[in-house]
């Protein structure tokens, strides 16, 4: 089975996969083995192996998070061997590959764990309270009628360059479930400041961090103490900066806003 | 946390400061009239009271704190690797703090209380005679034990604390905070590293009045030439 390459050697595993029935159901992890496995598929094709194997046996396939398999969607979810997307840096679980592991491994899946990501089965988390954050606040207002032109509003190429890296996040989750807090803070950061470095974004400038973070508290999520954990497994390099750029811009809004829940 | 923080360890230089007296070598006159003036002047008695507050408040605020964020997480993983995305002291602080707190204590029931409240022999300039009781305590094993590891859960606070407490300000920008974070962690080695010697210096080189032991005192005499 291996793929394209006439040097990589199939590999056989063990898996230590989360199965869960359902949301309030006892969940356990239950031992699994996967044989013939190309070093060139992906983390998620490998999944596919195991579900093709349980279904032949007339088992349960595992249920599991995915969409666009190229690191784009911020669908897949999966906490690999002890880490948010596994090993490897910078890498969602679908474009983690199976090279990354060596024949004869064991490795222990497990889904986002999270007060406020609650399970809906097996690996597949609802991750609902990220789109109520959004819909808080992480939005523009934008006048009806024909597009203007992009070039008409200056900003400098610095200032772009950091609010396109803020708005990379895929919203995958993957630094709440590496947070020791299980705090959403590098999430909101990163929508809080990529607006706020733009003059699209001054109009709900203040009532968006205020919206944004009260949202972020009613959903459960912990509170950050800048362990770090989240930057350093986020897939697309979302910066702790940001989570000081939030500090700021809250500090700034619950100062001067005329909100006064 | 961040504010309570940053003021204890403006607390931290002074406690320091004012402390390193007990190395002079006057059979604590200094640090006696130091301890005297600390506890007699109607500023400093102000302060103190902001002192008391802002030791409150940040461990009321851990409490509340803690308490957040393993709600937030009711199930723990089966396997995680924290220790590969993040430092161990910064992960810890609960417990580092925690030990902390014991000490602290300890420390005031010991020196604190004693000074404040309790009949301590004058000295030769009439003033209580602390310098005795900090000689004493130091040379008791368990006592030198409990502050060095204090010193130690201190230093790993401080290592992450200091950093983090103007991360939350929000006072992060790519020019400054390496200079922040590298200002946090000299300052969690040398402010721990300080008073971890004071203990260290009664219990190994002094007897019981604190004066230089004949083995340690030709070695500090050539010592104090050389730098001449």
């Amino acid at each position: 089975m291996a793929g394209s390459n006439p040097n990589a050697k199939p590999m056989n595993l063990t898996l230590n996969v989360w199965r869960q029935a359902n949301r309030n159901a006892q969940g356990k992890i239950v031992e699994y083995h996967v044989k013939d496995i190309s070093p060139e598929m992906s983390f998620l094709e490998m999944l596919d192996v195991l579900n093709e194997d349980l279904l032949h046996k007339g088992d349960d396939p595992v249920a599991f998070d995915h969409d666009c398999r190229e690191g784009i969607c911020g669908s897949c979810d999966l906490f690999i061997n002890g880490r948010s997307h596994g090993p490897e840096k910078g890498t969602t679980t679908c474009q983690l590959h199976m090279r990354k592991f060596s024949d004869g491994d064991t490795i222990t899946i497990e889904p986002w764990r999270a007060n406020s990501f609650p399970i809906n089965k097996d690996l597949s988390v609802d991750r609902s309270a990220f789109d109520r954050i959004i819909q808080a606040g992480g939005y523009v207002s934008v006048n009806t009628g024909g597009a203007p032109d992009g070039n008409e509003i200056p900003i400098p190429k610095d200032i772009a360059d950091r609010a396109f890296e803020a708005a990379t996040c895929i919203g995958c989750g993957a630094c709440v479930a590496a947070c020791k807090n299980a705090s959403a803070m590098l999430f909101v950061s990163a929508k809080v400041s990529q607006l706020a470095l733009l003059p699209q974004g001054n109009v709900e400038r203040k009532t968006r961090v205020e919206n944004m973070v009260a949202q972020m508290d009613k959903e459960g999520f912990g509170a950050c103490t800048n362990i770090g954990s989240c930057a350093a497994e986020c897939p697309v390099g979302i910066s702790l900066e940001n989570i000081a750029i939030l500090n700021r811009e809250f500090l700034a809004a619950k100062a001067t806003s005329n909100n006064l829940a | 946390m961040s504010l309570t923080g940053l003021f204890l360890c403006t607390f931290l230089v002074v406690h320091l400061v004012g402390n390193l007296q007990l190395f002079k070598h006057d059979g604590g006159a200094a640090f006696n009239t130091y301890s005297h003036f600390m506890g007699t002047n109607p500023i400093i008695r102000t302060i103190e009271w902001g002192l008391v507050l802002g030791f409150g408040f940040h461990i009321y605020e851990a409490l509340l704190l803690t308490r957040r964020n393993q709600s937030a997480r009711p199930q723990k993983y089966v396997v995680n690797h924290a220790e590969q995305n993040s430092q161990w002291t910064s992960r810890n602080m609960g417990i580092l703090g925690s030990i902390i707190l014991i000490f602290l204590i300890v420390h005031l029931y010991n020196f604190f209380w004693h000074a404040r409240f309790g009949t301590l022999d004058p000295d030769i300039n009439n003033n209580d005679d602390l310098y005795t009781l900090v000689v004493s305590s130091f040379k008791q094993w368990w006592y030198v034990l409990l502050y060095v590891a204090a010193q130690v859960s201190l230093g790993y606070h401080l290592w992450h604390g200091f950093g983090s407490g103007f991360q939350t300000l929000g006072l992060n920008h790519r020019k400054y905070t390496p200079l922040i974070k590298g200002i946090g962690y000299a300052f969690a080695v040398v402010v721990s590293a300080a008073f971890a010697a004071m203990p260290l210096y009664f219990y190994l080189f002094t007897n019981d009045k604190g004066e230089l032991t004949s083995a340690v005192a030709p070695l500090v005499h050539s010592l104090t030439l050389a730098l001449k």
